[in-house]
């Protein structure tokens, strides 16, 4: 795409599994192109310098942050925000395992330790807990404390686990 | 040891009390919350960005927009003089001609203060017309530190005061003088806490909307409350209450307090839609947010206790001094205010004197901030409480139970008027002993010094007011001035619960909560009453000041959610029971009270009789021609509800400043690396008596949180300013939130000593740590590092670096056969301090003066000192440790008395010399007699280094001269008097200092 800083561009990306389109100063940051001229206000914006992680989504299976990360950048890729996580009518069992252990209080920030949670037990099916703090340290949470996050990571890793196990 | 106290009305809790998990959390987990930045907005709307002050205090000369508005896409700049035209200034809590607009209008009194604001066709074009208005500066000097700011030498941020003190009350409960000149034993503790706030990951947003034709604004803003600050801005818009219509978006993102500061914003945009004939929406940046949002009172305190040789304080002595930054905005000076009738803590001590003075200095302006005023005071008397451990030699756990309320006294009446509702404090001692495993913690801490480790283990008890006395900020006015205007009392809480046509019930809250889990605890009690499905029930939180019940209380502060909120949520559905009670008995001819609910049905017990809810319910709307005598038709309530208990200072001064007082007990070990100075909290354990717990999940939660941000306070956060201003902890990369890896998990232990004073017997739980934890931690730390260091430097946060510096670095003595050193003082090149102090001891000069000239007095006095060998007359020889920042030099130095004019005067002089470096001192001593037999000992000192203790730099030398000098004077009067020391060396101590050479 050849940009200019005048003009406005057309990205289109596969948001959530469908290819949806709009226009987009070069300078327009992703997370507002999701949220304003997409309408995905699911993604939160908590710094716009790259430090609290509200804001992540997974852009090709890759969790980034979307305030350091250009709309024009997304065009043709495919991006997955916290609306894609829950199966249809139900939520997903990270979701579940969210509520029951109490990981959310005020949810602002929720959206972004989920992506990174969900890129996270895919790559690392059987983390232990210092494994799960330390992925978790790219997010600022200010009501939980944590606890509860890292609880409902171990739960969904330990129940995969299991599942797995019984399986083979 | 939970109690068996039943809820008061014995109705049937199934919903209560159960870890009920949050009606909340599935929109939020599928991204479908509604926050403010995701409401839908009216067509043509613009968007603000807000020119700021880069200066901490100048005189705003011109402001010209014209760049601005010629830019693409700007469509027009608000400055402070449509702010003169259209609008007032934000009316202050205390008399004093000081002004405060939304814009600035003659001076910029702090950095980040809002100067205009650019209104343009979307975010981005409007942050790019920052930079075109041209502001034009006249620079004036700064005052940054509170206690400079006191002086009269100070720059004066607000000239018609005439000072930066604005507000100064002294208040007396019992008899303070008797109980301090009676005591065995006097200690006194200077103790800073610094700036930090909660910081929510959501920003303030902001959309205004003007109507000409009613003259009437109508804003939508993430506000919390509290409601009072409705009055402050539509004064400050000039407008009745009811051509101001706030309203809340449904959820929030985090507040802690910090969102009541969104409200100059709410005036801001209300006029600058005014500018432009559109509506405009501002979303504040994080870097606006942590320069100029808002921040937690930082607080110089000295506190003095007089106690016996038990530890038993029969006195406290609170000398505070607030620094509310810039302006003082409502509802400042509150958080001096919050604490005030449980200012004793925990303790039964009956005899309190305070001086509370509020200083403007060229900072952000404070305000709500969770905790509000409790860790400020609890640093304060917690510290002080381990430090009488400590002098007494006594474990400090055995000090705090020494003075702690009986149990069997509540509710009690503390010497200030708080009125402790209910509690069995040393029983909750006892259980967080056991449970929490303080044996095993003992057991960890000797192992890890017996390893040569540093660890140490912090107490701290404390009580945790909730639901506050709107009143209680009148305490900043004297007597007379809150006879004139009125008592100010109570906290009126509301809820209004209405059933549909199909039997759905529908409860509104004026609480704005802002994250936790209100909807869910007020479903369970509205389910337990009127007996139906958790599912029924929708429970609205967003509120409209143009259509809801409110009042000024309303809002989400003081943790007043579960003591007073949910307990109006109870009375309303109450009201709504009675009402369906009597239609069902009407229509079955059966006693009111035989009706019972449950199961979505209304029935008799005896199986007689039995309806679904929804049909009686239904029959208000459908049938009301069917309906008993006196009821009207149609299903609302709304319920309003205020505490007797909340009566306004009487004119003793006198405040129950709030209703409910929980209690904290918190220990923890923490280990403290050498090599770094990190502090790795190894156990931490709290205990919390809230009263009922309405939902025991969220009780948790609320813990943890606190928890996690009183961690951050304590070892990472701070606001900082650089001497001319200059805000330097301006992005969350400098201001260090703790994650995951920082923060442990706790050992949480409840007991429930029902309020008696609330209508479900609950109690606020959500700001406890915020109080307790700092200081436990921090009085872990000073455990660890023993009487190694000076107990005032012990400050928040405790940064590696800072810890690091406190440990400092010990010389080792001079090797064996190495030559005595030459002593030589200090000269050209080094660094050189002169100050003057007094101190006053109670003994005679004569007695005085003879200490001084006894040696063994002489080597006690001088800290430090490892041996002292007399060498002529009057002169000595010593070997003396002495600290410089964080280098801890072994000095062999000369010491000697001269001038000798007994008992009037004599000279204390000493010259040392070590591998880190030159020091020498003097000091002039006058001695004179006081009416009481006692004596002043003033004295001017002279200090000077030279050498690789010279680096350390001018502020330094000074704390630790001070402090060295200080101790000095201060070992000398508890040796002639036994203890019983009088100084305020840090109160009066005004050091020059001066580079060497240049004077």
């Amino acid at each position: 795409m050849h940009l200019r800083h005048d003009e406005r561009h057309r990205a289109t990306l596969t948001l959530n599994g469908q290819s949806r389109s709009a226009e987009a100063e070069p300078r327009m940051q992703l997370c507002d192109f999701l949220r304003h001229q997409l309408g995905a206000t699911g993604t939160h914006v908590g710094c716009e310098h790259g430090v609290c992680g509200a804001c992540t989504v997974l852009v090709d299976g890759r969790a980034v942050r979307s305030c350091l990360m250009l709309a024009v950048q997304a065009d043709g890729q495919r991006v997955d925000t916290v609306e894609s996580l829950d199966e249809g009518e139900t939520m997903s069992e990270l979701q579940l395992a969210f509520r029951r252990h109490h990981a959310l209080q005020c949810g602002f920030c929720t959206a972004g330790i989920l992506m990174s949670c969900d890129e996270f037990l895919r790559r690392v099916p059987a983390p232990t807990e210092r494994q799960v703090r330390d992925m978790l340290s790219g997010h600022l949470c200010r009501c939980t404390g944590y606890t509860g996050i890292v609880q409902a990571v171990l739960d969904v890793a330990g129940t995969r686990q299991a599942a797995l196990e019984e399986s083979t | 040891m939970n109690s068996e106290a039943p809820l008061r009305d014995s109705l049937q809790t199934t919903h209560l009390g159960t870890r009920q998990p949050r009606v909340e959390d599935e929109a939020l987990l599928r991204g479908l919350g509604r926050y403010a930045d995701d409401i839908a907005i009216p067509p043509g709307t613009l968007y603000a960005a807000i020119v700021r002050s880069p200066h901490a205090h100048a005189r705003l000369k011109t402001i010209d927009v014209e760049p601005a508005l010629a830019l693409p896409g700007v469509r027009g700049v608000l400055t402070g003089e449509d702010v003169q035209r259209w609008a007032a200034p934000f009316p202050v809590g205390v008399r004093q001609p000081m002004a405060h607009w939304c814009l600035a209008v003659d001076k910029v009194r702090h950095v980040g203060e809002p100067v205009a604001v650019v209104i343009a066709e979307d975010r981005y074009l409007a942050e790019d017309a920052l930079d075109a208005v041209k502001v034009d500066y006249e620079l004036l000097e700064p005052v940054i530190d509170p206690e400079i700011a006191t002086g009269t030498e100070s720059p004066v941020l607000h000239e018609a005061v005439g000072g930066n003190v604005v507000n100064d009350r002294h208040f007396v409960y019992g008899e303070p003088r008797g109980a301090f000149e009676d005591a065995a034993h006097r200690l006194s503790l200077k103790v800073r806490y610094p700036r930090s706030a909660c910081t929510p990951i959501e920003c303030y947003v902001v959309l205004g909307q003007y109507d000409p034709a009613e003259g009437g604004y109508d804003v939508m803003a993430n506000f919390q409350g509290p409601y009072a600050i409705h009055s402050v801005m539509a004064r400050a818009l000039g407008v009745p209450a009811n051509r101001l219509r706030l309203r809340t978006p449904p959820d929030s993102g985090g507040s802690f307090g910090i969102k009541q500061g969104v409200f100059p914003y709410v005036v801001m945009m209300g006029l600058a839609a005014r500018k432009v004939g559109a509506p405009v929406k501002w979303v504040e940046d994080r870097l606006e947010h942590l320069q100029g949002a808002s921040s937690a009172t930082n607080r110089v305190t000295t506190i003095e206790a007089a106690f016996d040789d038990e530890g038993r304080v029969s006195a406290l002595r609170f000398d505070q001094l607030d620094d509310c930054g810039a302006y003082l905005r409502a509802p400042e000076p509150a958080t001096t205010y919050r604490m005030h009738g449980n200012l004793t803590g925990a303790y039964d001590i009956r005899h309190l004197e305070v001086r509370n003075r509020i200083v403007m200095t060229n900072k952000t302006p404070t305000g709500l901030n969770r905790g509000f005023g409790g860790p400020q005071v609890y640093f304060a008397l917690e510290r002080l409480m381990q430090r009488i451990a400590v002098e007494l030699e006594i474990d400090p756990l055995t000090v705090i139970r020494r003075n702690l309320v009986p149990t069997g006294a509540f509710p009690y009446r503390c010497a200030a008027g708080a009125l402790l509702d209910s509690g069995d404090y040393p029983g909750a001692i006892d259980m967080g002993v056991e449970e929490g495993g303080l044996a095993t913690l003992l057991e960890r801490r000797d192992a890890a010094r017996a390893a040569g480790r540093l660890y140490g283990i912090g107490y701290t008890v404390a009580v945790e007011p909730s639901v506050s006395n709107m009143g209680y900020i009148t305490m900043a006015l004297t007597p007379e001035e809150r006879r004139k205007g009125g008592p100010k009392n109570g906290a009126v809480s509301t809820a209004t619960i209405s059933v549909d046509p199909l039997g759905g019930v529908s409860v509104h809250v004026s609480s704005t909560p802002q994250g936790q889990g209100h909807r869910t605890v007020a479903a369970q009690v509205v389910a337990d009453v009127l007996g139906v499905a958790l599912e029924r029930i929708r429970v609205d939180v967003e509120l409209d000041t143009g259509k809801d019940a409110w009042s000024i209380a309303s809002g989400n502060y003081s943790s007043r959610f579960a003591g007073a909120v949910a307990g109006a949520v109870h009375r309303a559905a109450l009201k709504v029971r009675g009402r369906l009670a009597a239609i069902a008995a009407h229509q079955w001819q059966v006693a009111a009270d035989d009706v019972q609910f449950a199961d979505g049905r209304l029935f008799t017990l005896d199986d007689r009789h039995s309806a679904a809810f929804h049909r009686i319910a239904g029959a208000t709307h459908w049938s009301p021609g069917t309906l008993p005598e006196g009821e009207p038709g149609g299903l609302r309530e709304t319920a309003f509800w205020t505490p007797d208990e909340l009566t306004a200072p009487d004119d003793d001064e006198r405040i129950n400043s709030s209703l409910c007082y929980g209690f904290i007990f918190d220990y923890c070990g923490v280990e403290i690396d050498v090599l770094t100075g990190r502090v790795e909290i190894d156990r931490y354990v709290t205990l919390h008596d809230a009263g009922r717990m309405l939902n025991p999940q969220l009780v948790d939660g609320q813990v943890r949180g606190a928890f996690a941000q009183a961690v951050g306070a304590a070892l990472y956060e701070e606001f900082s300013y650089g001497e001319d201003g200059s805000f330097v902890s301006g992005t969350l990369a400098d201001y260090l939130i703790p994650t995951a890896m920082e923060v442990p998990d706790p050992t949480i232990l409840h007991m429930e000593s029902p309020s008696p004073f609330t209508p479900l017997g609950a109690k606020g739980v959500g700001e406890g740590n915020n109080m307790s934890t700092p200081v436990c931690i921090a009085n872990a730390v000073a455990d660890a590092l023993g009487e190694r260091i000076d107990p005032a430097a012990i400050e928040l946060p405790l940064t590696p670096a800072k810890v690091r510096g406190l440990i400092g670095i010990e010389e080792p003595a001079r090797p064996e056969g190495v030559g005595e050193a030459d002593v030589e003082t200090a000269s050209g090149g080094g660094s050189k301090l002169t100050a003057s102090d007094s101190v006053e001891i109670p003994a005679s000069p004569q007695a005085v003066y003879d200490s001084i000239l006894d040696p063994e007095v002489l080597q006690v006095m001088i800290p430090g000192c490892h041996s002292l060998e007399l060498t002529g007359d009057n002169a000595y020889h010593a070997d003396v440790t002495v600290g410089v920042g964080m280098i801890r030099a072994r000095f062999d130095a000369r010491v000697e008395l001269t001038d000798l004019d007994p008992p009037h005067a004599l000279r204390l002089s000493g010259a040392g010399k070590s591998g880190m470096g030159d020091a020498s001192g003097e000091a002039k001593i006058r001695l004179s007699e006081l009416g009481n037999g006692h004596t002043r000992l003033d004295y001017d000192y002279e200090f000077a280094i030279g050498g690789k203790i010279a680096s350390v730099g001018g502020r330094m030398l000074s704390s630790a001269s001070k402090l060295l000098i200080g101790q000095i004077f201060s070992r000398l009067s508890q040796q002639v008097s036994g203890g019983r020391i009088r100084h305020s060396l840090w109160q009066r101590l005004t050091a020059r200092f001066h580079r060497g050479g240049d004077q």
